[in-house]
């Protein structure tokens, strides 16, 4: 597989190829093996957000897709909106759009948020119905099986898969310690 | 269930290098697979406890979307459980699975009991996981912990080492 080698290329984010946020060098490094329709992915989101707010530049946060489409049928198309906007420059507002309206993911959703965000939405639906971005989505996908993701969200913390239950009482924060 | 007791049913799932007993199981309320008509070609058997509950459809899920992976390594996918074929046929549908789910309910865990998988306090098998080559010998095997999905990595490594012994030879 191009660019995810090895077992750590795997668990780790990569910047050679990912989405991140944050410095590649942070003390915490965050990757999400996660499905836009998954409703505990969506559970997980605000979350990951609290974490990044609380970390600020001491956290790196890279996500993967890992789509299971034949239980979320949106999941996809959701998918490849998020690399087609990427493509444009901006993945990250479209994967944040696409979390917080998880209800709404139809074709024509995703064309309306990629013109909120003033990208070019034709140009954006072209590539998902075109399928610009459907092996990007799958070797995601193929990582993550690989690596031992087995549903969504899957989290890696500093190449550690993160087992415990994602709620309020146990706030991811409270869980690492990066000083 | 702890997981000690756990790990004592799973020293008796069959090991590598034993030959894959032979079975015949209902698939659907009106159709039998034998696992011998795979013969010439890898088969990956997923043994888990229950239609149904959230980590086995999880589990059963991510096989539905690995599917083509699997197709493209030779292998075929069969999931196996106690489930009756009536059961079976609503679980798979509503989950919309592209893979058999074989029935293995009269007598019930039969099959399970062969590949020394079967849980005898709840009348289940294990979650389990076979990959048995082109000749019928098994080539892997693993026991999970019964709430944990253990994912599809293990298959993939194994039926990658099939596919490399192929090309040796």
């Amino acid at each position: 597989m191009s660019g995810l080698a090895s077992k750590s290329q795997l668990t780790l984010p990569n910047a050679k190829r990912d989405h991140i946020q944050g410095p590649i060098d942070a003390p915490v490094a965050l990757l999400e093996y996660g499905d836009y329709e998954c409703p505990y992915c969506g559970e997980a989101y605000p979350m990951i957000k609290a974490m990044q707010g609380h970390l600020g530049d001491r956290m790196c946060f890279a996500f993967r897709n890992f789509p299971l489409v034949n239980s979320h049928p949106h999941a996809q198309h959701a998918a490849e909106a998020a690399e087609a906007a990427g493509a444009q420059g901006r993945f990250w507002e479209m994967h944040d759009l696409l979390f917080e309206n998880q209800d709404a993911l139809e074709d024509e959703n995703l064309a309306q948020y990629a013109e909120a965000l003033g990208l070019d939405a034709r140009r954006l639906m072209g590539e998902v119905l075109a399928g610009a971005h459907t092996a990007r989505v799958r070797e995601d996908f193929r990582s993550g099986a690989r690596g031992g993701v087995n549903g969504t969200p899957t989290l890696f913390i500093n190449g550690v898969r993160y087992e415990g239950p994602l709620d309020e009482e146990a706030r991811l924060e409270t869980l690492i310690d990066p000083d | 269930m702890t997981r000690h007791a756990s790990q004592n049913h799973s020293a008796t799932a069959l090991p590598a290098g034993t030959p894959a007993p032979e079975f015949s199981l209902h698939s659907t309320p009106d159709q039998t697979v034998k696992l011998s008509e795979f013969r010439g070609q890898p088969v990956v058997l997923a043994f888990y406890p229950a239609d149904w509950s959230p980590v086995c459809g999880d589990q059963m899920a991510l096989y539905n979307e690995m599917l083509s992976e699997f197709q493209n390594l030779g292998a075929e996918l069969l999931g196996i459980s106690v489930d009756g074929s009536w059961c079976h046929a609503a679980f798979s549908r509503d989950r919309k699975l592209h893979f058999p789910l074989l029935a293995d309910f009269e007598p019930k865990g039969a099959v399970a009991r062969l590949y020394g998988v079967y849980r005898h306090g709840e009348g289940t098998s294990e979650r389990a996981l076979f990959v048995i080559d082109a000749e019928g010998v098994i080539h892997w095997s693993y026991v999970s912990p019964v709430g944990v999905n253990p994912g599809a990595e293990g298959i993939l490594s194994a039926l990658e080492e099939l596919q490399d012994k192929v090309e040796v030879k």
